[in-house]
């Protein structure tokens, strides 16, 4: 009698607690290395909320971006929170498939401040609808070998000064070394015109969308020009980025720098070149430039089914400084959420880099970035412009006469 | 009499009737209806898109009308469509030409002396042909890598300096060559090899007795009598080099490698719709790719019946 009255009464809280917290699936969308976070967060959010499990749907870069982009065409088979790379989130947000967070009941004005200044500003579309929650950036770097920078007798901060000390110092080492100072020339091109952006200009186009390619733009001539100095000198190995040749080099120290996000540190590490432990350092870029390189968003789409549960989601992702810390030792998402980057793990030393306090330098160069303005032409722009400068580096052909060839065809194209 | 005459057509829609005289249609419904959905559909809807502009990410419906402004746009002078064109033609006729160049007599010599193996040569040449495109790249990228690559090196043992096969931008077209033409040589040579069994041995031993050599057999009978096998094997080349996308996309990455010099019309497009999202403009590429297929294919028919009449 006690026993089946217990029984009773077990089963009567069982069932009132299930009715009270009724079971969610929340499908979240995303590409490597961001599901690993995910992964390495997830139990937390368990804990915190038993009754709402995460579908993790993980897939390559490319393909998850693909896939996005043809769910957002047709609105079917989207999920409930999208992950986008920031090499997409300027098209995402110029198309009308996502919720724009300024909104109630988001209402997300109140955590912009909270988050690294340069990434609200990429998340936001030309008509000020903000679509993305900011998770992880990139702050830009500059990283050296410092063995073969000594070996050379050359100073690395005499490299920053200017690009023109940097390709003098570039002879030097060759001279000396052997090594070549940059993997290719288009990489010198590739940071310059990141840098020094005036206030409301992107890369290639300004906020008006008035394309700024071309001959009269001294920051593409000079770009262009000193690839061209690097190219003469025999200074870059000609290889790509993301290829064996490229490993290669960063294992036998073949090259002797490298521009890149912060997250270049974590990809040395864990398998490009686990071997050169201590012999990398790393600096500002050249001329006092600050570059954003990388960064991923949390998004929800319009016609999610769980949208409540998906804000709650993005925000333990995206504001929770915890969250943001565990990522960060994951795999080096650098955080978005400036509380994270003062926790005390950025003021400890990196061995890789033989024991710099290179977080702090990174977390300074992230404050220091500006809201870089982006445009859906900028992969049509992108593409003309690097045809345009390997005619320069391996046709000869005219710096001026290449900008304005680039120029007539991506205003043909941007329509 | 009234009864009589409803009688009839009551009797005509019985189960049975109706199961003979549709059943048919059920059984052969599904081949229409994916043809449909993904034959027909997307034919007519990228039609449409190629006088449109279309971004995917605004959604259905939401595209602007903009009449013939993405063909115009196509096929104006400066335009990456033509630089994309002329990847194509030129990387289709540096692999074409040599694979039947070399598929045709290696046919011919297994069909007239290695006869015994022609089973497990069919098989071998096969091979490359069924392969994966991903795997093929890998392998392939392995090779030309311009340090590490084994083709560097053994330029190098005979002391010639090291080529960028991937990096340099008059080699990209070259290299994506040999890959087309060392996966499809095998699918010609088998293409080959099955129209020459179909030539009657009568013919070859008629020429014997009259004191024909091998060279006489090739040039007099076989080329002549293999003409429709040839015909047919072209005009899959033409088609198949002018939608050159695999190789090329998995050697050299979206961009085409260096200055795009491995840029084919096929990756273009690609590129326009699925990195760009301009679908419109992507689309009416597309049929001006068809286009570009159709009169290429019409002059090799041309070519073929012409060379006909004169014999």
């Amino acid at each position: 009698m006690k026993k089946s009255a217990a029984f009773a009464l077990v089963t009567a809280l069982l069932l009132g607690s299930a009715q009270a917290q009724e079971k969610v699936t929340l499908t979240v969308a995303a590409f490597p290395s961001l599901d690993s976070a995910i992964k390495a967060i997830m139990p937390a959010w368990t804990k915190l909320h038993p009754n709402v499990t995460i579908n993790l749907q993980a897939q390559q870069f490319a393909d998850h971006h693909n896939a996005m982009t043809t769910a957002l065409a047709t609105g079917q088979g989207l999920p409930d929170v999208m992950a986008i790379e920031v090499g997409y989130v300027g098209k995402f947000a110029e198309g009308q498939g996502l919720e724009d967070l300024n909104k109630a009941p988001y209402s997300a004005a109140q955590y912009k401040k909270l988050l690294t200044g340069f990434t609200v500003a990429q998340a936001t579309s030309a008509d000020g609808r903000f679509i993305a929650m900011p998770t992880d950036i990139g702050p830009g770097t500059f990283f050296y070998r410092k063995d073969v920078l000594d070996k050379a007798g050359v100073n690395p901060l005499s490299m920053q000064s200017s690009w023109e000390s940097y390709i003098t110092a570039g002879k030097k080492i060759k001279q000396k070394t052997g090594a070549y100072l940059v993997n290719t020339a288009a990489s010198v091109n590739n940071i310059v015109i990141r840098t020094n952006l005036k206030p409301g200009e992107g890369i290639y186009f300004d906020k008006n969308n008035t394309l700024l390619v071309g001959p009269d733009n001294a920051r593409f001539v000079r770009a262009f020009t000193l690839s061209k100095q690097v190219r003469e000198a025999g200074l870059d190995a000609k290889i790509g980025e993301w290829t064996n040749e490229w490993y290669d080099a960063f294992k036998k120290g073949t090259v002797a720098t490298q521009f890149s996000g912060a997250w270049l540190q974590g990809a040395l590490q864990n398998w490009m070149a686990p071997d050169t432990k201590g012999l990398w350092r790393v600096q500002n870029l050249p001329e006092k430039g600050f570059a954003s390189w990388g960064g991923s968003f949390y998004a929800i789409p319009s016609k999610a089914k769980n949208k409540q549960w998906a804000w709650e989601f993005i925000k333990f992702m995206t504001v929770n400084q915890q969250s943001q810390i565990t990522a960060f030792e994951d795999n080096g998402a650098f955080p978005a959420l400036l509380t994270a980057q003062k926790d005390k793990v950025f003021s400890e030393p990196v061995d890789f880099l033989g024991g710099q306090k290179a977080r702090i330098l990174w977390r300074d160069a992230a404050t220091k970035t500006q809201p870089i303005d982006v445009n859906k032409y900028d992969s049509v722009a992108e593409q003309i412009l690097q045809t345009e400068l390997t005619n320069v580096l391996e046709q000869g052909k005219d710096i001026k006469q290449a900008l304005a060839d680039a120029r007539a065809q991506i205003q043909r194209r941007a329509r | 009499m009234s009864q009589r005459l409803t009688a009839p057509p009551r009797a005509r829609l019985s189960y049975t009737r109706l199961q003979q005289r549709f059943a048919p249609y059920v059984f052969i419904s599904p081949f229409f209806l994916l043809f449909l959905i993904f034959g027909l559909f997307p034919l007519l809807f990228s039609l449409f898109l190629a006088f449109h502009l279309w971004s995917p990410l605004d959604g259905l419906g939401h595209w602007k009308f903009v009449g013939f402004e993405n063909f115009t746009l196509a096929l104006g002078a400066q335009d990456m469509f033509w630089k994309t064109l002329k990847n194509t033609l030129w990387i289709g006729l540096l692999s074409g030409i040599p694979q039947h160049l070399v598929a045709l007599p290696l046919a011919f010599i297994i069909h007239q002396s290695l006869r015994r193996f022609q089973g497990a040569f069919s098989t071998v040449l096969f091979l490359p042909y069924i392969t994966n495109a991903v795997a093929i790249a890998i392998v392939f990228a392995t090779l030309y890598s311009e340090r590490l690559g084994i083709l560097n090196y053994l330029r190098g043992l005979i002391g010639l300096d090291p080529v960028r096969w991937l990096g340099d931008p008059s080699m990209v077209p070259y290299s994506v060559a040999a890959v087309v033409f060392w996966r499809f040589v095998g699918w010609n040579t088998v293409l080959y090899l099955s129209g020459l069994q179909a030539i009657s041995e009568d013919v070859y031993e008629a020429a014997t007795v009259d004191g024909a050599n091998q060279v006489q057999k090739f040039w007099f009978i076989t080329l002549p009598l293999l003409r429709p096998m040839m015909f047919y094997a072209f005009t899959l080349t033409i088609v198949g080099s002018m939608q050159l996308f695999e190789e090329p996309f998995m050697l050299l990455n979206d961009g085409g490698g260096s200055g795009g010099a491995g840029l084919t019309t096929a990756m273009h497009i690609f590129n326009t719709a699925f990195r760009d999202l301009d679908m419109g403009y992507a689309s009416a590429m597309s049929w001006l790719l068809f286009l570009a297929i159709f009169v290429m294919s019409m002059l090799n028919n041309a070519l073929f019946s012409r060379g006909g009449e004169r014999q």
